[in-house]
């Protein structure tokens, strides 16, 4: 590798357990964190063959939503403080949430508080509907980000 | 001389290495056919060849001597005489110098070798001088893998075959083995090797012999392969294993005692390491090794070896016990195999040297502090985890040293027992020789687990030890073997101890105390030999309280449920070893109080349980099922009369007869021999509602009875034997006959609507007698007799349009038999029956008269004409079912009659008739129903019934006749559709989808192009009523079958578009769940049909998919991302183009 890793040496979480839900076919089905986290676990990071949810960037309770007003919130937090990759993180998960929800869904993707040293701008460029438009215009980001969602590495 | 130049030919084309290996193994073929048909000698082809065989060209040498050994090998079975044999092996041996014609030599040598010895053999000499020339002149190591491999076969078959011959060169043979063996790492070679040495060993077993000077170099090569370890698992290796290689080497290592000084030491070394493979192997090596070095060698490490294994079982045993129910007999959960090959080494080495060991466990140390332990903790749970595993260590040790030999036994009893008994707080005198003057009391304070679990080992080690024993111990002779005396003597206070360890503990019990209590009584009740080591005492004790727990305590699932397995368990045991005196008092204590829970009327303990409980102990021998069998339909019998009178009796009845069908007549069925039982059953049940039953008004609840009863009476019919189902037919066609009003003479005399009449006057307990032989009738054999066939079929005609189906599947299980069964006898053919079917006057859509009758009909039975159609066309679907499953043409009549009713004109005949009797102001509903029934037939026609025509009830079935009804039908119902009208198409869509519904799906799969269009045709037809909404799911079960299938896919390419507008409207189907699911897994399938034809459709279906999104079900919302993901997969742009 030319350009050293950003985090050369992350600390990797065990993966949970996943539980099958119980089949209650009368049961209420409303959209919950865990089905959302379902969706996102898997995702690869863009620096190493684990998933977000090894390298603990992500865990069910950092997600919240609200399936009357539709809305969508999801705190990650990058493995260290300066990790460039933040961004490239906040896309595959606005892209696979893209995927997996319908349109009326308003998604927010933010850094946890105090995770990232540029905190505020990460969260501007994540929720800007054009900046996200442009970066997925960009067929390098695109296929990076593609190469994480699809990937079967881990 | 044509044949000479022949094999020069031959011989030329293997020499020759320009040709091809084919060619090559052809010639050598050919060759060796000549000698083996006599047209060639073996000198003749050796004359022939010597240029070959001589001549300088090394590559030409080698191969001409490689043809002559390749020849020698082909003619292994073919005698030979002495003289060429030996020449042969003269030369061969003498080639064994020439290096560069290396393979041929060994190849040769190898072949004669391996001579059998009714064809010739190598002599003792030649053997010998071989093995000279091959000390002499061969380096093994510097060849390549194949030379070696023929080295080392040559070697081990000298060795195997001529141990005498080659012995004689001692000291020189040994030298060179070893140096031949010398740092071989190929597998296959090893394996050579190890078996090499292992011979070796054994031709020079004298312990001052040649081979002990050697002993230490020969195991320095051995050693270092210790333990074995693959590190490149080739390809080409694969037929050799990494445990093949350590159980070749382990008999290696254990060949002769004279390795002892140094295997042990290594063993005991790898033992410590951390591998666990090392550790397994080490173990086994050990047991293989102490086997054959014997005692005296052995005992110089038996300090050493001890206490290497005590820290492999101390380290390795399970620390966490399972107080499951199932563990209960449960023979040692999967257990470590370090542990288990550990124990297994230990009991070998007791039973080889039984003081040394037991005075070294007796005076361990570990084992005295965890006597020391346990008494400190009260309870199982209050024990730290380490020290549970370091409890459960000893507890396997000292169970493993007291199964060893009863010698070891009586040692670990008298050292250990005792201790513990001390602990519990339990004497000798509390109890000996009068085991009454105490068996009130009970001991108060909790007893402590560890002892209490150490006791249970060394009980269980004790019984299996008996159990294991050949000779069941007579009285008194062995009582000099201390073990037995403190087992007799101790065995009332123990008894006492386990009952309290599960009654005293008041406010904190845990499973433990259950557990302990419960295994403990569990394994002094299946002490074998009679009562010579349990006092029946005792014994009838243990039963009373466990008993008395499955009577009692139901509220403590825990242990009610390990009180009736230990219960089971000592049921099998007294089965198993033909306890006749046990017997007893297991049918007197626990069979009879079991048996008569079914019958009290006490409602405290719950229903369910107690059938359990009557089941359980049933299994558990066939004696005690009969028992048990014999107080289940008592009370039913008992109930039965009852039935009318009280909701509660119905209920037992029910409950009763559901398990007597579900669990006890599947438990006969399996045993053999019981049939007489069944045959009872049902008799008894005929007699019961001859006798004594008064019937009222239908309640539900009675309708429940009838229908279990007649479920009951089904199964209990189908498994006996021919014999057995006449006479019960008999008896049942004699109370029909006799108690009904019935008039079964005179039936078939009258017109349809009279007898209608006289039917119908029938009481309620008429109806009961009739269905239930319509139940007998259902489940009878082929060969079954069944008396007066004709007014039969009148009685249930008639029964069924009243709407009794019990009745119409008691006809079609008749046509279905009649006249297969081989019986010429019976009073009426099948054509004949068919006749009475078709033509009879009762039959409404047959024929002119219809309206009339039907409107006399409707005034007998009071019923409406709508029902009265419907009743029909259900009767009907099961005569055709019956008829369509033997494959007989009048089915043709069934399925036209319900076509007819499928088109409106069908049914406007009827109806316009019909106009006068009835008011047509419901006329079009009327429609409906009717052919929704019509359509529903093909359902009953096609599907598989588990209430009657099944293999179970001997139903007559044709090989493939769901596909011939398929076949013929299918392009039928597509012209009728073509043609009908817009009212009937729904319900000819629900007919055709019945069909291909219940075809197999390889059937429909070969017709797919045919069948697609009607398939989708159907799904948007009746996506709109909710009442298809199973017959939607169905056909999207097919097309989602056809979709996954190679073949399938290929046929429905071309109709990919329809097939996809027709899935995005089920997408939104409102009804059902798994409809939607089911609709978008079909859309993933369709996904991966060809590019081209997809494509157009992607952004339809990705729009359409968007909508699944929003599911309100998670299921469908994830087979929607999934399919949405696969859809935008196929373009190279992404989701959001």
């Amino acid at each position: 590798m030319t350009l050293g890793l950003i985090n050369a040496n992350p600390v990797v979480h065990a993966k949970k357990e996943r539980v099958a839900r119980s089949e209650d076919p009368h049961g209420d089905d409303a959209v919950d964190p865990l089905e959302i986290y379902d969706y996102v676990r898997d995702i690869r990071d863009p620096e190493h063959p684990y998933s977000l949810e090894q390298l603990s960037v992500l865990s069910e309770e950092s997600i919240t939503v609200d399936e009357k007003l539709g809305r969508i919130l999801i705190t990650f937090t990058p493995t260290i403080q300066h990790c460039s990759m933040a961004t490239v993180i906040g896309l595959c998960l606005r892209v696979k949430l893209m995927a997996c929800f319908p349109p009326h869904f308003k998604v927010d993707i933010k850094v946890a508080p105090g995770s990232h040293a540029d905190e505020e701008s990460v969260n501007k460029q994540l929720n800007d509907k054009e900046r996200v438009a442009a970066a997925l215009e960009n067929p390098n980001l695109r296929q990076l980000v593609d190469e994480c969602l699809y990937s079967n590495e881990l | 001389m044509a044949e000479t130049s022949q094999l020069i030919q031959h011989i030329e084309s293997f020499v020759d290495s320009s040709h091809s290996p084919g060619q090559q193994a052809a010639s050598l073929e050919a060759i060796a056919s000549l000698l083996k048909n006599d047209q060639l000698t073996i000198e003749t082809l050796v004359r022939e060849m010597e240029g070959y065989l001589t001549t300088t060209d090394n590559i030409i040498r080698a191969r001409g001597i490689l043809l002559l050994g390749e020849v020698l090998v082909h003619l292994a079975s073919k005698p030979l005489d002495d003289a060429p044999i030996h020449s042969l092996i003269g030369f061969f041996m003498d080639r064994l110098a020439d290096w560069r014609a290396l393979r041929g030599a060994l190849v040769g040598c190898l072949a004669l070798m391996r001579r059998k010895s009714s064809g010739g053999m190598v002599s003792g000499n030649d053997a010998k001088a071989v093995a000279e020339s091959y000390l002499q002149n061969l380096q093994v190591q510097s060849l390549g893998q194949y030379e070696r491999k023929l080295c080392f076969e040559l070697l081990e078959s000298l060795l195997e075959r001529y141990p005498n011959a080659v012995a004689s060169l001692g000291d020189n043979l040994i030298y060179g083995i070893c140096e031949a063996v010398d740092g071989e790492k190929d597998p296959h070679c090893l394996m050579l090797t190890f078996h090499i040495i292992e011979v070796l060993s054994r031709l020079f077993p004298d312990p001052c012999g040649p081979l002990a000077s050697f002993a230490h170099d020969l195991f320095e090569i051995l050693g270092c392969y210790f333990p074995i370890h693959f590190t490149h698992p080739k390809v080409e290796d694969a037929n050799v294993k990494r445990d093949d290689l350590a159980k070749a080497l382990m008999l290696a290592f254990s060949s002769t005692p004279l390795f002892e000084p140094f295997a042990i030491p290594l063993l005991l070394e790898k033992l410590s390491s951390s591998l666990p493979s090392a550790k397994v192997d080490s173990l086994r090596y050990l047991s293989d090794c102490t086997v054959k070095y014997g005692v005296d060698r052995m005992a110089k490490h038996g300090e050493a070896i001890w206490s290497s294994l005590k820290d492999a079982v101390f380290t390795s045993v399970d620390s966490v016990l399972s107080f499951n129910p199932e563990s209960l007999e449960g023979l040692d959960l999967p257990e470590n195999e370090i542990a288990a090959e550990a124990l297994s080494l230990l009991q070998k080495l007791i039973v080889q040297n039984t003081k040394m060991f037991l005075d070294l466990i007796v005076g361990d140390e570990d084992i005295k502090m965890i006597f020391n332990m346990i008494s400190s903790y009260e309870t199982y749970h209050e024990i730290p985890p380490q020290s549970k595993q370091r409890l459960h260590a000893v507890g396997r040790i000292l169970s493993t040293s007291a199964k060893a030999s009863t010698l070891s036994c009586n040692r670990v009893f008298e050292c250990f027992f005792s201790q513990l008994m001390n602990i519990l707080g339990l004497s000798v005198r509390n109890s000996s020789g009068h085991p009454s003057s105490d068996e009130g009391i009970l001991i108060s304070k909790r007893c402590n687990h560890g002892a209490l679990y150490l006791s249970i080992e060394l009980l269980s080690a004790c019984r299996d030890l008996v159990a294991s024993s050949e000779t069941i111990p007579a009285a008194s002779a062995h009582t000099e073997e201390t073990w037995k005396y403190l087992l007799q003597n101790f065995s009332p206070s123990l008894t006492m101890a386990f009952c309290s360890a599960f009654i005293c503990t008041s406010e904190d019990t845990h499973n433990a105390d259950m557990y302990f209590g419960v295994k403990g009584l569990l394994i002094l009740a299946t002490f074998p030999g009679g009562y010579f080591l349990i006092p029946k005492t005792v014994f009838e004790r243990i039963l009373v309280t466990f008993v008395s727990i499955v009577n009692v305590d139901y509220s403590n699932t825990l242990l009610w449920k390990l009180a009736l397995k230990a219960l089971v368990q000592i049921g099998l045991f007294i089965e198993r070893y033909h306890e006749s005196e046990k017997e007893l008092s297991y049918l007197g204590i626990v069979v009879e109080r079991i048996v008569s829970l079914a019958s009290v009327d006490d409602f405290s303990m719950p229903f369910t349980l107690r059938v359990e409980a009557l089941l359980e102990i049933g299994t558990s021998g066939q004696s005690y099922m009969l028992k048990v069998v014999q107080g289940l339909e008592g009370t039913i019998y008992a109930n039965l009369s009852k039935v009318h009178g009280s909701t509660n009796s119905a209920e037992i009845v029910t409950q009763l007869l559901k398990c007597y069908s579900n669990k006890v007549i599947p438990w006969i069925c399996c045993a053999k021999g019981l049939e007489d039982v069944l045959l009872h059953f049902a008799i008894n049940i005929w007699n019961q509602i001859e006798n004594s039953m008064v019937f009222h008004a239908t309640q539900t609840k009675e309708r429940g009875v009838l229908d279990v009863m007649m479920k009951a009476m089904k199964l209990a019919v189908a498994s006996c034997s021919v014999e057995k189902q006449n006479i019960i037919v008999q008896k049942s066609y004699s109370i029909l006959s006799s108690s009904t009003s019935f008039p079964l003479k005179e039936l078939f005399l009258q017109e349809g609507f009279q007898i209608a009449q006289v039917v119908d006057d029938s009481s309620i307990r008429d109806e009961w007698i009739l269905s239930l032989f319509a139940a007998v009738i259902i489940a009878v054999h082929p060969r079954t007799h069944i008396p007066n066939i004709r007014p039969m079929l009148y009685l249930f005609m008639i029964t069924l349009l009243k709407g009794n189906v019990a009745a119409a599947q008691a006809l079609g299980s008749m046509v279905n038999k009649l006249g297969s069964g081989g019986q010429t006898s019976s009073d009426c053919t099948l054509e004949e029956a068919m006749d009475i079917i078709l033509n009879s006057s009762l039959w409404i859509f047959h024929n002119d008269r219809s309206p009339d009758i039907q409107a006399k009909m409707t005034v007998v039975h009071d019923i409406s004409c709508t029902s009265l159609q419907i009743h029909a066309i259900v009767g009907l679907a099961w005569i055709g079912k019956g008829l369509l499953m033997r494959g007989h043409e009048k089915v043709k009549d069934m399925t036209m009659i319900f076509l007819q009713c499928l088109q409106p004109s069908g049914v406007a005949d009827i109806s316009h008739q019909e106009k006068s009797v009835s008011e047509n102001s419901y006329e079009l509903d009327l429609h409906h129903s009717v052919m929704k029934s019509a359509a529903d037939a093909f359902q009953i026609l096609m599907g598989d019934s588990e209430l009657c025509l099944n293999r179970d009830f001997h139903a007559v079935i044709r090989p493939l006749y769901k596909q011939r009804f398929f076949s013929t039908m299918m392009p039928l119902l597509q012209s009728l559709v073509m043609k009908s009208e817009p009212l009937s198409r729904p319900f000819l869509f629900r007919a055709s989808a019945h069909i291909i519904m219940d075809t197999p799906l390889i059937v429909v799969l070969s017709d797919t192009k045919k069948i697609i269009p009607m398939l989708l045709d159907g799904l948007s037809a009746l996506s709109n009523d909710i009442l298809d909404k199973d017959v939607i799911y169905g056909l999207l079960l097919v097309l989602s079958g056809i979709l996954m299938d190679k073949n399938g896919q290929k046929a429905v390419s071309d109709s990919a578009h329809t097939i996809v507008n027709c899935l995005i409207d089920l997408i939104q189907y409102p009804h059902m769940m798994l409809v939607r699911e089911t609709a978008i897994q079909c859309l993933v399938a369709v996904s991966g049909l060809s590019h081209a034809r997809i494509y157009p459709m992607r952004m339809q279906v990705l729009r359409a998919i968007i909508k699944a999104l929003d599911d309100p079900k998670r299921a469908v919302r994830q087979e929607a991302v999934r399919c949405r993901q696969a859809w935008a997969s196929i373009a190279s742009r992404s989701l959001h183009s």
